[in-house]
């Protein structure tokens, strides 16, 4: 069919919902979903990159270049067992990084300068599905992270470091997609919180503290030892953090090595995952409406 | 509802922490095919309003159905019966100008085949089909509009909405969007816009609500609205020196005339019988020994229906 310009299409204009709420709210969502993998597809050597330089770094300068200069680290204990330590905590803080670069950062723009969430949220579904459907889109970025950091994080290990693996399958394929959600959900949170021009206070005041004080680099046990009159306050400040308990859940799904127990592992994780669900969603709701 | 595609009643908005009302109490009918304009200045409620029927403000209280639904307890019905564009670009800027048409119709539960058919006939038909694989960076501010407004009519609203929509446009820009709404109602589009120019209002709506702070002042066609300033010219005349007793002097001696308001340097007329008002208002300034240093004759528009209702002018 051909359109002469200037001539409107013919007028097939409905008055009434040409479908009922659910029925377009699900069309709706599995749209925005297509929307950000299309995005995705043409971006993918930049999410590649971007997605592999931090663990890339991680293991490159840990695993291969303090072996060789007699760096120690892992307290004084083989490289080898530090390399297992590190590679299960490389892959949570690489999972946690989607959920602050595909959600927190991208929403935090669309709020402020590309205004593009006022035409996202006239889509014909309830505000919050516009919400969930950035979590989802969250969520398969991360478990791409995931699936694409692992191996890097494994071999890139100076000659004689060998971290010593024990896959167990049903923890990785609940404990990751768990894990996924509660960093998108908290990424939702953060973008909708922080506005663009205080993007450098988030990343300086909640990103870095996670990072660093997420057991990423030591077991949480290891913690102990570091006392103020005979009381572990850090061991007992950084149960605040999600990051310790993804890391010392992915412990016990890739390695044999000390982890904090699973019934601990999950139920936190659950308990984080709603918390941020319930407080993201509501920090979308109050940022589009009023 | 009769043939009405948008009723509110009684509709109100009180703002957070806002000891005013930003709407009050508004009951508006919108016919279907009808162009219809909210005029009126800044904060006169406008925007709210229509925030209001697109579901992103929540009102204080009153009722407001688009196609018979209400529009705050089933907003995801409603969406599908609207169109909005908005006073900021909100394209997405990941996309394409052809993949922003696309993934819109995809949204809105258009088929593939049908979202990629549609998406290219718009194109061509709002001239940006060159564009189609461009990113919307590309575009200036009159092409990004077009390409909005191609966008929010893609899935056929019932009505669209157009919060200020020439804000910002250049001149050439703004008749070319013009002719485009103009187009667009033809075939059948409701439109409801928002606008603080009167020349848009006047020149492109069938029916003007004219707003402020927050309330409806009059409500009717551009033609009648100005038919109720009770005369057929404005003549504004500006002397030399000073205006005092200018004002009484002309309204005793140009015949006809049902107000006078005192302007910058001089006064402004409202003449019901315009008949060879020129030479009439030239010989009254005469009599009166004062020297005219300028004298421009109009008709009445819709600025002055709204500084006759409200005492100020709209631009203020």
């Amino acid at each position: 069919m051909t359109v002469v310009a200037g001539q409107p299409p013919a007028p097939t204009i409905a008055v009434t919902p040409l479908r009922s709420a659910a029925a377009a709210s699900r069309i709706a969502l599995g749209a925005l979903l297509l929307r950000d993998l299309t995005v995705l597809r043409k971006h993918v050597l930049e999410f590649v990159l971007r997605t592999l330089i931090q663990p890339f770094l991680l293991v490159f300068v840990f695993l291969y270049v303090f072996p060789q200069i007699g760096q120690s680290v892992g307290g004084g204990r083989g490289s080898s067992t530090f390399a297992t330590v590190l590679v299960p905590g490389v892959v949570g803080i690489s999972v946690m990084f989607q959920g602050v670069q595909s959600v927190a950062l991208q929403l935090s723009q669309e709020f402020g300068f590309t205004r593009e969430i006022e035409d996202r949220v006239q889509a014909p579904c309830p505000v919050w599905l516009v919400a969930v459907a950035k979590i989802v889109a969250g969520l398969i970025q991360g478990l791409l992270a995931a699936l694409i950091v692992f191996p890097i994080a494994s071999v890139v290990h100076a000659a004689g470091v060998h971290a010593v693996f024990n896959i167990r399958w049903w923890v990785v394929l609940t404990l990751l997609p768990l894990t996924c959600v509660v960093f998108s959900a908290g990424g939702l949170l953060l973008g909708c919180v922080f506005e663009p021009r205080n993007i450098g206070l988030m990343f300086g005041f909640i990103v870095l503290p996670i990072t660093f004080l997420g057991g990423t680099y030591y077991q949480w046990t290891r913690l102990a030892p570091v006392k103020v009159g005979g009381f572990s306050w850090l061991q007992i400040l950084v149960c605040i953090n999600p990051l310790v308990y993804v890391n010392e859940g992915l412990r016990g799904a890739f390695t044999n090595s000390a982890h904090m127990h699973f019934y601990i592992v999950y139920p936190v994780l659950i308990g984080f995952a709603v918390l941020f669900l319930a407080a993201g969603v509501r920090a979308f709701r109050r940022r589009v409406l009023s | 509802m009769a043939d009405g595609i948008i009723h509110t009643e009684g509709l109100t908005k009180v703002y957070p922490g806002a000891d005013f009302k930003a709407v009050d109490g508004l009951d508006l009918r919108v016919r279907r095919g009808e162009i219809f304009g909210l005029l009126g200045p800044n904060g006169a409620g406008k925007t709210t309003t229509a925030g209001m029927l697109t579901t992103r403000v929540i009102p204080t209280s009153g009722t407001a159905l688009v196609g018979g639904i209400d529009v705050v307890a089933h907003p995801a019905l409603a969406k599908q019966l609207i169109g909005v564009v908005s006073q900021q670009n909100t394209l997405d800027r990941q996309l394409t100008c052809w993949e922003n048409l696309y993934f819109h119709g995809r949204l809105f539960g258009i088929g593939a085949k049908e979202s990629r058919r549609a998406a290219t006939d718009l194109l061509e038909q709002f001239q940006l089909g060159k564009w189609a694989d461009k990113s919307v960076y590309a575009l200036s501010g009159g092409m990004a509009q077009r390409l909005m407004v191609a966008r929010s009519i893609l899935h056929r609203p019932a009505v669209l909405f157009m919060d200020e929509p020439t804000a910002g446009l250049d001149p050439q820009s703004r008749l070319a969007l013009w002719e485009l709404l103009g187009e667009l109602n033809r075939a059948g589009q409701t439109i409801l816009l928002t606008t603080h120019y009167m020349e848009e209002a006047d020149q492109l709506c069938h029916r003007v609500a004219i707003m402020d702070r927050g309330r409806m002042l009059a409500l009717d066609t551009p033609a009648a609205l100005k038919a109720t300033v009770g005369a057929d010219t404005i003549v504004t005349v500006r002397t030399v020196g000073e205006p005092a007793g200018l004002a009484a002097h002309f309204e005793r001696e140009v015949e006809g005339t049902t107000r006078v308001r005192p302007v910058d340097g001089g006064v402004e007329l409202h003449i019901a019988r315009a008949d060879g008002v020129v030479p009439r208002v030239v010989a009254a300034a005469e009599r009166g020994g004062f020297h005219l240093a300028d004298l421009s004759v109009s008709e009445p528009t819709l600025e002055t229906v709204f500084i006759n209702l409200t005492g100020k002018e709209l631009r203020d």
